[in-house]
């Protein structure tokens, strides 16, 4: 349409605005607050003497006290995490039997009656088939059970006041306080996360948001955190306390990450994105009773499903890559007992091992295939009775057996230790590095985003390894 | 637990529910848009839910729908686009999601305009309410959360309300599905010009502000005689809104 004369109206107004004054915005907005009041009194009826107990307020002055505030909070997220350890047992096992005890045989055999030749099976099969069954194994359960219960407690509306809880951090690190939802989304999924920060107006804070989303231990890699603490840090203390002291370790670690955090925050916001923290009203809705059902259905189809197909979609690549250096040869060597020689010096550095490194980067799709990547590549490269051929991911029934190969393999608590670090400080999943790019569509803060986790992990693990050796 | 309760109207021969279809995110060749408006955590994205058929992820926090959120249904052979808006407070001021709100109502121009307002907290989501009557004349108030506010032993009188607020005014529980028919039935008799609004405007103006509105309404009107919000635009122009000048301009506004 063509453009409209409209100086004369523009004039007019200036002329008019100069007149009325500048109290114009606050008398307008108290004309609309006298109407509402107005209509108000005239239509709604409040019958005050059976007026509720308030419930929500009791309930608010005891989950956002100062006192009780943060305990609160960290045994809801320890009683969440510990029935999704607990839950997932049961279901992941079943399906790891159904997958890769039942169905991997019969695919083999399936592919041996009809001849194909035995590259394209184990490439097909023991690469690309079992880093997914792998994936929907470990990673299927507990995201079927972590992401209705944080619905749950999303609908029943305990995450405004975590917001609240957590807010005077987040301004003192120069975030945005909403950054409390998407962190605690991270702990599901990181990816979930990033892609929560929408809520984030912001675009400065909004980057700080994704940027150290990554410092939520996620999902895929509660598994391996798990595992190692039940293996070497309950091995330290008495039989009767070892469950509980690999709990403990674990939620330090989560809340470790918590800290890098806030502290990666605070120094982003004091360094490369410097500006004013953005105020915001969050209103503390009304406690309601979820719907049960309805949400649970919700959950695992708008968050777990789409969560775990990405997965998916990214680990039958990593597969096929995992079965190829392990059965490509160059000399004498396959590939990744070439890599895994090369890294070892570096490793050492680290308090940790070629064999770890080379895994954290072959399973860059997937945190949810390091362990079993680990176990197949620690019987490689010692050549231990064990596991399935070279290639084949395999995680072992019992953690006693699997304790024995780590350590065939040389590891101490200290690689332990700091496997357990790098595991929560290295780069985001490939899930999360492309949803991150889809979100911020900058190449430099995408890279940004991968490179400085790593890195973070590599001073964090260095520094540890170090004063390990000076102090034992 | 689901509590559906059948209402007068739905058992009455005129309610023709056979008519409803819920078309998820099929909107294509749309007889009528329509907007869905409202204050933070007032159970917009249930309602959306409930008409469209779709399972948009609701949650108990507030500005948890960040993009706006499409979907459709057809009624009585005609076929309505839903479109979800972000929640606001108000839209006076220039925050992305007040902004992304109030631009859909002034230049989506939506056939209706759902406001969703909880029965619990009426005065204050009568802000909202009272500023999108000064845009749109085709809109209708739904009272959510109906079901908490009996609990809380809040009684609304609706038909002295409709009359105030001169747009209709229909009380839903939205979880439950409750008065969602009534607010389908509703929002076709507006589309199809059934019903006329003559919503309220807003009163309790000094009369030196007032008086300017009025100049400066009847100047907009000799330039664009067909525009129906030109007190609202002639409010925007006086508080030096540079998006409403940009769009005078370029004509967006009529």
């Amino acid at each position: 349409m063509a453009n409209k004369n409209i100086d004369h109206i523009l004039e007019l107004s200036n002329e008019l605005r100069w007149q009325i004054g500048d109290e114009f915005h606050d008398n307008l907005t108290e004309g609309i607050y006298a109407d509402a009041a107005q209509i108000v009194s005239d239509t709604v009826q409040v019958d005050e003497s059976k007026k509720r107990f308030r419930l929500d307020r009791q309930i608010d002055k005891i989950v956002t006290s100062k006192v009780f505030g943060f305990p609160i909070m960290f045994l809801i997220l320890a009683t969440v995490l510990w029935l999704t350890i607990i839950g997932a047992n049961y279901p992941s096992s079943l399906l790891a039997q159904l997958l890769l005890d039942t169905f991997h045989p019969i695919l083999k055999t399936g592919v041996a009656a009809i001849n194909m030749p035995w590259w394209l099976s184990g490439f097909l099969i023991d690469g690309v088939y079992l880093a997914v069954a792998w994936v929907i194994a470990v990673m299927l359960p507990p995201m079927a059970i972590f992401f209705p219960m944080f619905t749950l407690l999303e609908d029943f509306g305990y995450l405004p006041r975590v917001a609240f809880n957590l807010d005077n951090l987040f301004k003192k690190s120069g975030a945005h306080g909403k950054q409390a939802l998407t962190m605690t989304m991270g702990f599901g999924c990181n990816a979930a996360g990033v892609v929560a920060t929408r809520i984030i107006d912001s675009p400065r804070e909004r980057l700080i948001a994704i940027i150290t989303n990554n410092f939520s231990l996620c999902n895929g890699r509660w598994p391996t955190q798990i595992l190692i603490a039940t293996i070497f840090i309950g091995a330290v203390v008495p039989s009767t306390f070892s469950s509980l002291a690999s709990l403990l370790a674990v939620i330090v670690i989560a809340v470790l990450g918590m800290a890098f955090m806030f502290g990666t925050s605070w120094a982003l916001s004091k360094t490369l994105l410097k500006g004013q923290v953005s105020t915001f009203n969050l209103e503390l809705p009304p406690y309601r009773p979820p719907r049960f059902w309805k949400t649970i259905y919700t959950s695992l189809i708008d968050r777990t499903m789409i969560v775990l197909w990405r997965a998916i979609v990214f680990a039958a690549p990593a597969g096929a890559v995992i079965w190829l250096i392990s059965n490509i040869y160059i000399g004498n060597e396959s590939i990744a007992a070439w890599a895994i020689d090369s890294m070892n010096g570096f490793g050492f550095l680290l308090g940790l091992n070629g064999v770890i490194l080379l895994a954290y980067i072959v399973a860059i799709p997937a945190n949810e295939i390091v362990i079993p990547t680990i176990l197949m590549l620690t019987v490689l490269v010692t050549g231990i009775d064990g596991g399935a051929g070279a290639g084949v991911m395999f995680e072992l029934d019992s953690v006693n057996a699997t304790g024995d190969i780590l350590k065939a393999g040389g590891w101490t608590l200290l690689t332990a230790i700091n496997l357990m670090l790098f595991s929560l400080l290295h780069n985001p999943c490939s899930t999360t590095i492309y949803t991150i790019y889809k979100e911020t569509k900058s190449v430099k803060w995408t890279v940004f985003a991968s490179i400085m986790p790593v890195i973070l992990g590599f001073i964090v693990t260095f520094l540890v390894a170090q004063i390990w050796r000076i102090v034992f | 637990m689901d509590t559906k309760v059948k209402s007068a109207c739905e058992t009455c021969a005129h309610f023709n529910a056979d008519g409803l279809k819920k078309m998820g995110i099929h909107t294509d060749n749309v007889d009528f848009v329509v907007a869905l408006a409202g204050n933070p955590n007032t159970g917009k994205s249930t309602v959306f839910n409930s008409l469209t058929g779709l399972r948009q992820h609701t949650g108990n926090w507030p500005g948890k729908t960040v993009t706006r959120a499409e979907g459709g249904f057809e009624y009585n052979k005609q076929k309505y686009k839903l479109v979800d808006l972000p929640g606001t407070y108000s839209l006076l001021s220039t925050s992305e999601d007040e902004a992304a709100a109030r631009d859909f109502i002034l230049f989506g121009k939506p056939d209706v305009t759902v406001i969703v307002a909880d029965a619990n907290r009426l005065e204050r989501n009568l802000n909202l309410v009272l500023q999108i009557l000064e845009i749109t004349d085709k809109a209708v108030l739904c009272l959510n959360l109906m079901d908490e506010a009996k609990r809380n032993h809040i009684i609304i009188d609706e038909r002295t309300l409709a009359r105030d607020l001169g747009i209709p005014v229909v009380a839903t529980s939205a979880r439950f599905s409750q008065g969602i028919p009534e607010l389908i039935h509703t929002i076709s008799e507006i589309a199809n010009g059934n019903i006329i609004c003559k919503p309220h405007r807003i009163k309790n103006v000094p009369s030196n502000i007032e008086n300017a509105v009025k100049t400066l309404t009847a100047e907009i009107e000799k330039e664009f005689p067909n525009i129906p919000n030109s007190r609202w635009i002639a409010f925007r122009l006086l508080e030096g809104d540079t998006e409403i000048i940009k769009a005078l301009k370029s004509g967006e506004l009529v």
